[in-house]
Parts: C-alpha cells; sequence; structure tokens
C-alpha cells in the first residue's frame, strides 16, 4: 500500500492527478460466487493501463459493471469526478467510455462505414447524410493510419482490421475511455505492431486506454500501470516500469509460480504409433504435402504463425476436413479416416480450439458434457444409459483433473473457461485415446489451470499414449513439447528437438513458405 | 512454382461453381422462359408484359412488405390472411349505394381514403402485436404469425358470415374498382393504375431501405442482433415499424386485390405468403436477415410472375405450375444457403 501512495503522489505531480475513470468499492454478486469484492481500478486520462488476472479474477465482470451489462450490487463509478451509473453499452459510449470486444460484434454483411456508425448515423432531413459519414470515416481511419476501404463488406476483413474498425469506431465516439479486450489473441507480429502503434497514438491524444490480456510481454511493452486482480478482489496497481513478468504472475496467482511448467517426465519410445504421409486437404488454401511421425509417449508440439493452417492439420488427421491425397497410418494399419467417428474408433481424440463454439455444450451439464464422446460405453444392451457408471466416471473426471465445480449436474456454461476446458480433456480421457490431438489447449485460460494442463499433458505421455498439440505459445511450446513441428503456410518447415532449438531458429522456420 | 500451380488450378475449378452458385438460379429461369417461347412465341409481346406487370403490381407490394421483415431475420406468415381481412372490409364498406345486397344499407357513400387507411391501420396494428411478441417476448416469428395467420382468418370468416352469410362480397362502388381496373391511356398505349401503385411504394420503399435511419438498422438487427443492441439499436422500436410497413403494405395490397377481383371472400389470399417468402428468396433476400435489395425483390415476383403466366401460355397443366414453382423455391433457397456453409 505505501508504495501505491507513493506512486500516487508521484502521478499527482505528473498529471494533477486527475483520474479519468475512478471505479471504487465494486461489488457484485451471482448466486454462490463473489465476482467482485471490493474491486477497484483507477485509470489516468493519456495512459495504457493493463488489467490483468487470471480467468474468474473478475475482469470481465468489472467491465460489465462499468458498461451498464450488470448492476454492481454496491460499489461508485466516477467518471471525470462526477459519479455515474450507464445503463447499457450505448450510455457507456456516448459518455465516451467504449470497449472493443474480444468477440467482434459487428454487422458482417454491411461496410465499414456502416458499422462505425451505426446506432448514431449522422441525418439531414429523413435521410442518413452518406457524404459526411464516409468523410468522417476517411479522416478517421487516415489518422490512425488504418488503410481500409470505407466501403468494404466487414465480412471480407481480417480480423485485425476488424479490430482496427472497432477502434476507428471508439474513436469516432470522441473516447475518452477505450477499453481493449484481449485484442492480441489472434493477431500476427506485424498487425500486434500495428496495433501498438495506435495504441500509442490514442495515448498522445489524451485517450485512456484499458488493455486486457494475458499476455504478460506485451503488457510490459505497451502499459503505464497495470492493475492485478485476484478472486474477484483488487490486489495491486502498479507503474509497469516497476513490474517485471514474474511479480506480475505471483501477484495473480497469489503465490510464488517459479515454475511456470511442470518437469518432464515422459520418454518417448521409438515405436511409431502414428505415420502421416504426404497429407494433403481438398479445399485449398489448406495444408500441403505433411508427412511426420508420432512417437509413442511423445509429446509433438505444432508451431507457426497464425494461419499457417496448424488447425487444418490436426482437423484433417481427426477426419472433420476432407483429404485430398496421402495417408494416415495408425499402429501400422493405414485409417482411412473420413470422419471423427471413424478416428475415435481409431484411438484418436481432438480437443478443437474454439472451445464455445465447438467443444462444449453450454446449456447441458457438467456430466453431459464429460460423457458425450464416450456415450456408447455407458448403454447397456438395450440401449439404455446406465447413469451411475456416467455419474462415477464423471466424477472420476472431477477428481482427476481437479475440476471445480459445484457438482455434476451445473450447466457447463456457468464453469470458468479453464474448468471448462479440463470437462473436455476429461471428455477425451474417458475415450481412453492413444493419440489426443490438442488445438490450444490452454489459450484463454489462468496461468493455474494451464499448470495443471501441462502436467496431465506430460503424465498422459509418461502412461504411453501420445499427444499432438497445436499452440501459439513459444514457451508451451519449447517447454511442454518433444519435438516441434514447425507449420509454414501450409507445409512442414521443420520439425525440430524443443531441447536443442531456440525461439529465433522457430521464428525463422514459420516464416520459411511466406 | 508448385503453389503458383496449385492455386491456379484451384482457381479455374473454383470459377464454374462460383458462377452458378451466384446465377444458377437466374440461369434455370432463363432456360425456363427460352422454353416457353420455343414452344409458343407469341408470349414474346409488349401486351404480355404489361399484363405480367400488372398481375405482378400487388405481389410486389406484398413482398416488398414482407421482405423488410425477412431482412430482420423474421418471417411473417399471416400476410396472406391479412390481405384477405382487408380485402373483406374494404369491399364490405365500398359496395356501390345502388347495390340491391348491400350489407350496410344506411351506410353513406365513403371516399376511398377512408376504408383503406382503415384496413392499413387494421393489418398494422396485428403486425405491430406481433413484432411485440417476437421482441419483447423473443418468440419465434414463425409460429407467433403462423399463430396470428389462423386468428385473422378466424376473425375475417367470422365477419363474412356474420354481415354477408358467408357469400362473396361484390357490388363494389365503381370508383373503387376503378381505383384498381383503371389506367392512364395515351392514344393507345394503356398504363394500369396498378403499376403506378406499385411503382410508387418500390420508391418510397427503395428510400426507407436505402437512405433512411430506419433501414440502415433494419440491416444491422437482421445481420448482427447482438451488434445493433450494443450499439445503441433500439432493437424493440425499429422491428415494431418494419412490421408496421409491412403491415400498411399488406392492407393496402389487400384493398387494391379486393378491388381488382371485384368480389372479396375469405379465401382471398391464401397461400399469398408464401409466393410473396419466395419471390423475396429468389430475389435474393437471404431468410437469414440482414442482406436484400428491392431491386431483388422486384426481380425475385416478376420471375414468378413470368413463369406463372409463361406456362399457363404454353398450356402446362396447372398442377405441374405448382411443382416447378416448388422446385424454384427449393433451388432459391438451395443456392442462398450454399454460400454461407463452409468447406472443410
Amino acid at each position: 500500500m505505501g508504495a501505491v501512495s507513493i506512486l500516487v503522489a508521484k502521478a499527482m505531480k505528473q498529471d494533477s492527478g486527475t483520474y479519468v475513470l475512478q471505479m471504487r468499492g465494486m461489488c457484485k454478486e451471482f448466486p454462490g460466487v463473489k465476482a467482485l469484492d471490493e474491486a477497484r481500478l483507477m485509470i489516468r486520462p493519456g495512459t495504457v493501463h493493463a488489467l490483468v488476472g487470471e480467468n474468474g479474477a473478475g475482469k470481465s465482470t468489472l467491465m460489465k459493471c462499468l458498461f451498464g451489462i450488470y448492476r454492481a450490487d454496491s460499489g461508485e463509478i466516477l467518471l471525470d469526478g462526477k459519479a455515474v451509473s450507464f445503463e447499457n453499452p450505448r450510455q457507456a459510449l456516448d459518455s465516451g467510455v467504449s470497449m472493443v470486444h474480444q468477440e467482434l460484434n459487428q454487422v458482417l454483411e454491411r461496410s465499414v462505414t456502416d458499422n462505425i456508425w451505426l446506432g448514431r448515423f449522422p441525418m439531414k432531413g429523413l435521410m442518413v447524410d452518406e457524404r459526411k459519414m464516409l468523410e468522417d470515416t476517411q479522416s478517421i481511419l487516415s489518422d490512425l493510419s488504418i488503410r481500409l476501404n470505407p466501403k468494404k463488406k466487414i465480412g471480407a476483413l481480417s480480423v485485425a482490421e476488424r479490430q482496427m474498425v472497432e477502434i476507428a469506431r471508439a474513436v469516432s465516439c470522441n473516447a475518452k475511455i477505450i477499453v481493449l479486450d484481449e485484442p492480441s489473441s489472434s493477431l500476427t507480429q506485424t498487425e500486434v505492431e500495428h496495433l501498438f502503434r495506435i495504441i500509442k497514438k490514442l495515448k498522445n491524444d489524451g485517450v485512456a486506454v484499458v488493455y486486457i490480456s494475458h499476455k504478460m510481454e506485451e503488457i510490459l511493452l505497451i502499459s503505464d500501470e497495470v492493475t492485478v486482480m485476484r478472486d474477484g478482489k483488487w490486489i495491486a496497481s502498479e507503474r509497469a516500469a516497476n513490474l517485471t513478468k514474474d511479480t506480475i504472475i505471483s501477484l495473480m496467482v497469489g503465490r510464488d509460480l517459479t515454475h511456470l511448467f511442470p518437469p518432464k517426465v515422459n520418454v518417448p519410445s521409438d515405436d511409431i504409433v502414428m505415420s502421416v504421409r504426404n497429407l494433403t486437404a481438398t479445399y485449398q488454401p489448406s495444408i500441403l504435402d505433411v508427412s511426420f511421425d508420432l512417437h509413442r509417449g511423445e509429446i509433438l508440439g505444432i508451431g507457426g504463425l497464425i494461419g499457417s493452417r496448424r488447425t487444418e492439420l490436426v482437423e484433417t488427421i481427426f477426419g472433420i476436413r476432407k483429404m485430398k491425397s496421402g495417408e494416415i497410418i495408425v499402429r501400422g494399419k493405414s485409417a482411412r479416416i473420413s470422419n471423427p467417428k471413424l478416428s475415435i474408433a481409431k484411438g484418436l481424440g481432438l480437443l478443437t480450439e474454439e472451445r464455445r463454439a465447438t467443444g462444449i455444450f453450454a446449456l447441458l451439464n457438467v456430466q453431459f458434457n464429460a460423457i458425450i464422446a464416450n456415450i456408447s460405453a455407458y448403454c447397456d444392451r438395450l440401449g439404455i444409459l446406465r447413469n451411475k457408471l456416467a455419474a462415477r466416471d464423471t466424477q472420476w473426471v472431477i477428481q482427476r483433473l481437479s475440476v471445480k465445480t459445484p457438482s455434476q449436474k451445473v450447466q457447463m456454461g456457468n464453469l470458468s473457461g479453464g474448468n471448462q476446458q479440463k470437462v473436455i480433456l476429461g471428455r477425451w480421457l474417458l475415450t481412453k485415446p492413444q493419440i489426443l490431438l490438442m488445438d490450444e489447449p490452454t489459450r484463454g485460460i489462468d496461468v493455474g489451470a494451464k499448470y495443471e494442463i501441462y502436467q496431465l499433458m506430460i503424465d498422459l505421455a509418461k502412461m504411453g499414449s501420445s499427444i499432438v498439440f497445436v499452440s501459439s505459445e513459444m514457451p508451451e511450446l519449447m517447454s511442454v513439447a518433444d519435438r516441434i513441428l514447425v507449420m509454414s503456410n501450409g507445409r512442414v518447415a521443420g520439425i525440430v528437438k524443443a531441447s536443442e532449438t531456440k525461439q529465433e531458429e522457430i521464428l525463422e522456420l514459420a516464416a520459411k513458405y511466406l | 512454382m508448385t503453389t503458383d500451380l496449385n492455386s491456379t488450378q484451384a482457381r479455374t475449378r473454383k470459377w464454374l461453381p462460383a458462377f452458378l452458385l451466384k446465377n444458377g438460379l437466374y440461369l434455370f429461369l432463363v432456360a425456363l422462359l427460352a422454353i416457353i417461347i420455343a414452344i409458343n412465341p407469341s408470349f414474346f409481346r409488349m401486351q404480355n408484359f404489361v399484363f405480367i406487370i400488372t398481375q405482378a403490381s400487388t405481389r410486389i407490394i406484398l413482398a416488398l412488405g414482407v421482405a423488410g421483415i425477412i431482412v430482420l431475420g423474421c418471417v411473417d406468415l399471416s400476410l396472406g390472411r391479412n390481405v384477405g381481412m382487408s380485402a373483406i372490409v374494404s369491399c364490405s364498406l365500398l359496395q356501390a349505394v345502388s347495390y340491391s345486397h348491400r350489407i350496410y344499407q344506411y351506410l353513406p357513400r365513403l371516399p376511398l381514403v377512408l376504408p383503406i387507411l382503415l384496413v392499413m391501420v387494421l393489418c398494422s396494428l396485428f403486425l405491430i402485436a406481433i413484432a411485440l411478441i417476437v421482441t419483447k417476448l423473443k418468440v419465434e416469428a414463425f409460429i407467433t404469425s403462423l399463430g396470428f395467420a389462423l386468428i385473422i382468418y378466424g376473425l375475417e370468416s367470422l365477419y363474412v358470415d356474420r354481415v354477408n352469410d358467408s357469400s362473396p362480397i361484390g357490388g363494389l362502388d365503381p370508383v373503387f374498382s376503378r381505383f384498381a381496373q383503371g389506367a392512364i391511356e395515351f392514344q393507345n398505349f394503356r398504363i394500369p393504375y396498378l403499376i403506378l401503385y406499385a411503382a410508387i411504394v418500390v420508391g418510397i420503399i427503395w428510400f426507407i431501405w436505402n437512405k433512411t435511419k430506419l433501414g440502415k438498422n433494419m440491416f444491422a438487427i437482421g445481420g448482427n442482433i447482438e451488434a445493433a443492441t450494443v450499439s445503441g439499436v433500439n432493437i424493440v422500436l425499429n422491428s415494431v415499424v418494419v412490421f408496421a410497413i409491412a403491415g400498411m403494405l399488406y392492407g393496402f395490397g389487400g384493398a387494391l386485390e379486393g378491388a381488382r377481383t371485384g368480389s372479396a371472400t375469405n379465401l382471398l389470399g391464401e397461400g399469398y405468403e408464401l409466393d410473396a417468402i419466395a419471390a423475396c428468396v429468389v430475389g435474393g433476400v437471404s431468410l437469414r436477415g440482414g442482406v436484400g435489395s428491392v431491386a431483388g425483390v422486384v426481380t425475385g415476383v416478376l420471375m414468378f410472375q413470368i413463369i406463372n403466366y409463361g406456362l399457363v401460355y404454353i398450356g402446362v397443366n396447372p398442377y405441374v405450375q405448382y411443382s416447378v414453382k416448388g422446385l424454384i423455391i427449393v433451388l432459391a433457397i438451395t443456392i442462398d444457403s450454399q454460400k454461407y456453409i463452409k468447406r472443410k
């Protein structure tokens, strides 16, 4: 606390101590969960303020209270020193508080211009003033040095471009505060650099940027101050310059996490359990001529840039995508895999990347979610479900993966992201897969849950299963995988031993076929 | 080099399916038209086309009503029954004073505007009720409007039964008949009023869709209701207005249908909703919402009318026409869906 008050005193000298936004004593309770417990967030104008915390720490709840999506049970929100209480995001926007959501909320079939001005079209009598709208859009885009045709349909843009449009939209509202929710999670390095240039420009114009992210390197690079949350509570606010990655992480998890990764105790054998030969997908652009071997007890990491077709690779192996040519040999036998049912029968499992879209059944309970891939194992000869067995296996999943859930009958959607991921992982473990394909298994889940998932992967490999996992996080690839296959533009750029490679080599390989 | 080669191959291979996807329906319709003309070349005459457009006029008005609702991402099955009700009510109020079986014996002769406005308001009220149930209570528009179709059918049948003993309502005021059947004539050239009404409605709806806030909001709601909500678009209000406009068009179209046919029964308008929705889909209005154009809707209706009339013209059994129409609908909706399928 002492450090913080000194910090405040220093800041007062800097910019007369005015906060553009103050949130204090924010409490919000959901049935059974205290989502916010005296949370606080103090933002100065013209700064980038990182908001960090594990998933479930209360960051998004805090933001939802700010934007009037939730109503806080108690606490005060001051905007420019005046108490505010927004009923909905639109009111917040009108007061200069805007948010760029992680899942971009845009009308794909309409133009950039229409999306930017949606909800507040400039009018000329009865008509929408198209010319003014276009001119204003152009001037905002050029101000932010975003090169885009304002008449282009949003659906035709890349994720990065769509994000830029959202930022432009915030700027068009003369936003004083722009909240960016994990903006870099699906951007390439160049795109992130562009994003950072835009953020700096906004900052120079006096805009306060709240930057929510899990990426410590970026946080330290871009932000002026960092607020850490844990279990709905405010933990610390510090100048970024005084922080290191390790201190942030230890504040986040509340303990010193000296080891981010569990020790590698699995030993890959020489047996080849799966061999992929010259695999090419039907609908290009996709994977081209991919070959590799997977050994028993091995963890093979798949690295590469966004768009290097890593997801396509695992999905083609699993039979979700059509393959044009090539061969997949599982345990010595050529496997004609044309649909997921067959691949499950061959002992494969796939943990998909988009947990919400293709992984969970949010409205159904934990038990259903845990047993669905293995459902025939719980049916008797008449095809009737044996509930006891299903309940026992679900209990095993909950215990083995330490899933935090009040019961098996809780709706899946009510669990945190990390716990959902554990249930899905458990779902595949119940099918006793020999080969587990995992697509970004730790995306968007917190540090603690990540560690547990790494531990589980290594345990599985130690017991003789083989794992192929796609990851965008370099440290994860280097520390969990035995070998790393680097994809570049749909092709295999190289396969390297994790213990003998360096980040630089992987980056170089990733750019090989660009 | 191999990459280049592959992508060129892919492009040439993709060209045809993409073209078919975009224009397949029109190709099919043009082929059908060619067959009709080949069988009976006299079909290709100006007179026929004026006739077809005249016939299509009320349908264009009705289709533009439901098209707005489809763009919102909803659908409306009460169109036909609204048309029927509107025809019955307007005809019952606009019978000739001299007609011996006049329903309202002591009713003075009304100016056209009053009954027509009345039915427009009446239909709007039903549509507003549907819109409120759909947007406020989050009920599927499909089933809500289906329910309303039955409610309206019950009421209009009851009305005909009570006031006119279930017999068709005819003996219309000549001014009313002329309103729908008349034409502007220059020497030997004749433009039916119906075409003018349709043109005016097309103009108004085009303006609303393309130039007003309501138009943009309606496409945004259909395209991504979440995005519209967080942008502060009033979903309920905008939807209610779009539905109300549809109601007004149904009311107007219904009065025209009554006056055009000269007698109204409770069966008038039956199945019109499916024709209108089909025409919208053929014209490129996506049932997923958020996509569509006025020009497309007009094209869709005209296509249907040309094919219908053409098949009659060459003497195809009317039952076969149903199947052809059905085929066109399935083709249209299949093509629409294919555009949104992601190939894996």
